[in-house]
């Protein structure tokens, strides 16, 4: 088990490292010459010169990317152009923004799929499994910014049960902060079920076609117990997997639901800051979610033997 | 099996009727659609205005055909270059392995670990919000994962007697990857390319619908949606044909998207 996890840990280290020099040269590549745009419009030549050499803009790149990781090793990631605030805590706050609507989103998804995959598996072919699979492969189809538009059009503007602009931090009120975060989840949530559902079935399926199965039905033992003991165990692990890359897209593709719902996530934080060239902000943020996608599927793959300890002891 | 190309069925008929109305775009629409009408501004549907009118009076149904054209035109762009750029890569990486194969994985592998629409976020602040930046962003974002198919497809290959025997036969290998290799990758390459084609048509969407993708006032199906937010609960309209658009046609592609890996697939023989 400790060797399992060592392993684990050394895959994810390197990929970390990697990530790094991406994010670090993808904002190099960004067009304009952040002195400049520091600078506004009181950059003459002599303080544009002045500011790029403090910023070690005319070293060679090589120099800049050791000074930036010396920089960024202690939580030092520059500052924002836009509001002069240190770009690091900007993200990390709006990181734990979309946390709280991505973790219940997902474990919500993963309540409901679950079992509804088991069941579709079990009845294969029969009239349920078509119409589970069907509504499954169709709440695949529907993209969360036109769900999420009608999820706020029919919950928000028309029965007026959740509050449709505005943000309160769960900090602040707990119970107004849960109200407004509500139709977000649920977008969310509706979202990822179907992926979970076709997943669930599809391996619970070739869970049911195994010899353990059929040697427990031959012993009597009643379907329930089959499913719940024999099958839901063993189809779990698939969709566990799946479940961390739902995590990581999750807070890739958040921006959208926090867009429709005026959140102030990470997403919402990264799309403004390019508009608004703010590109110290934006490094901060693809970095945060690169990493933590790096480290929640770790997370996830050291999970795994919880759910199926034989793959501990390859 | 039987229901499983009925799915199929219907999957191409839906994505033949998506991509006839973009045709037919190119030469024909109900209205002008960058015609503002100022007496005519958000009317809900009618014999006049089939899909009804947006905030500047212009014909919705017009709008939706021609965005459809500019997002099948975007996806198709995206793919091919995703596909061919992948396929070079992966066949190169697969064939010469070494060191080269090494540092090519190293870079993929990366790449993976970015969730797609977040490198594709990074990209668009690099090439622009346009079309051509969305699709540059997002084909870069997509080679990585056919990288992967084609390489894995490529290192199984090269072990069997006939790319041996095209190398004893003194053939170089420019023409072992281009007479063996890669028409040996087509079919999972095709499988793959049918998921990304939904996959693009959906993050232009959602780039465009952030603000980052095509600007309006060319309409795509993303920027009618974010167009229509703040008039949600007066003309609903503008909502509901846009989304309902893009369901559908991700609807039709993976339902086609399903049935070809099924066939393609021998892992999922059975199920199905």
């Amino acid at each position: 088990m400790l060797g399992f996890v060592m392993k684990r840990l050394s895959l994810a280290i390197p990929t970390v490292m990697i990530v790094v020099v991406v994010v670090f040269f993808l904002v190099r590549m960004f067009p304009g010459d952040p002195a400049q745009l520091l600078l506004k419009d009181q950059a003459t030549p002599e303080a544009l010169a002045r500011l790029r050499h403090e910023m070690g803009l005319d070293q060679n790149v090589l120099v800049q990317f050791l000074s930036w990781l010396r920089h960024a090793a202690s939580g030092d990631l520059g500052t924002s152009i836009v509001v002069g605030k240190p770009a690091l805590p900007m993200a990390l706050q709006a990181y734990g923004i979309s946390l709280t609507i991505a973790i219940p989103s997902v474990i919500l998804a993963t309540l409901i799929a679950v079992p509804t995959g088991l069941i579709a598996a079990w009845k294969q072919n029969s009239l349920t499994d078509t119409a589970l699979v069907g509504v499954a492969t169709l709440l695949l189809s529907v993209p969360t910014f036109w769900s999420g538009l009608l999820i706020l059009l029919l919950l928000g503007v028309t029965l007026n049960w959740f509050p449709v602009v505005g943000y309160v931090g769960l900090g602040e009120d707990p119970v107004r902060g849960a109200l407004y975060l509500a139709m977000p989840i649920l977008t969310l949530s509706l979202h990822e079920v179907g992926s979970l559902i076709r997943m669930a079935r599809a391996s619970s399926l070739e869970v049911l076609r195994l010899d353990y199965v059929t040697h427990a039905r031959a012993k009597g033992a009643s379907e329930g117990r089959v499913l719940a003991g024999h099958v839901l165990r063993n189809a779990f692990g698939p969709t566990w997997t799946l479940v961390g890359l739902i995590m990581g897209n999750l807070v890739g593709g958040i921006a959208i639901v926090e867009t429709v719902f005026t959140i102030p996530g990470i997403g919402r934080l990264i799309v403004e800051s390019i508009y608004q060239r703010d590109y110290p902000v934006v490094q901060a943020c693809l970095l945060v979610v690169a990493v933590s996608y790096v480290l929640i599927n770790m997370i996830v793959d050291l999970f795994y033997p919880l759910f199926d300890p034989r793959v501990a002891r390859q | 099996m039987k229901s499983m190309s009925l799915n199929a069925w219907l999957g191409l008929c839906i994505i033949g009727a998506v991509l006839l109305m973009a045709l037919l775009a190119a030469v024909w629409t109900p209205y002008d659609p960058d015609a503002l009408d100022y007496l005519a501004m958000m009317q809900p549907p009618s014999a006049a205005h089939l899909l009804g009118t947006d905030d500047f009076g212009r014909d919705i149904l017009s709008r939706l055909m021609v965005a459809g054209r500019t997002s099948v035109l975007i996806a198709i762009a995206t793919v091919s270059f995703a596909a061919v750029a992948g396929t070079i890569i992966g066949t190169i990486s697969g064939y010469f392995r070494g060191t080269l194969d090494g540092i090519i994985m190293m870079l993929n592998s990366a790449l993976l670990s970015f969730p797609g629409i977040l490198l594709a976020l990074g990209l668009v602040a690099i090439f622009g919000a346009s079309a051509s930046g969305t699709v540059v962003a997002l084909g870069i974002a997509f080679v990585p994962a056919v990288v992967r198919v084609v390489r894995g497809n490529v290192l199984s290959l090269r072990e069997l007697d006939y790319i041996a025997a095209s190398r004893v036969m003194g053939n170089s290998s420019i023409y072992t990857m281009l007479r063996h290799l890669i028409p040996n990758s087509v079919a999972p390459i095709a499988v793959l390319a049918t998921s990304m084609f939904g996959w693009a048509l959906l993050s232009e969407s959602a780039l465009s619908f952030l603000g980052l993708g095509v600007q309006p006032p060319a309409p795509t199906w993303g920027n009618m949606l974010a167009q229509a937010r703040p008039y949600l609960s007066q003309a609903v309209w503008m909502a509901i044909f846009p989304g309902l658009l893009i369901s559908i046609s991700l609807l039709g592609i993976n339902l086609l998207g399903d049935a070809l890996r099924d066939r393609l697939d021998p892992r999922m023989k059975g199920i199905r």
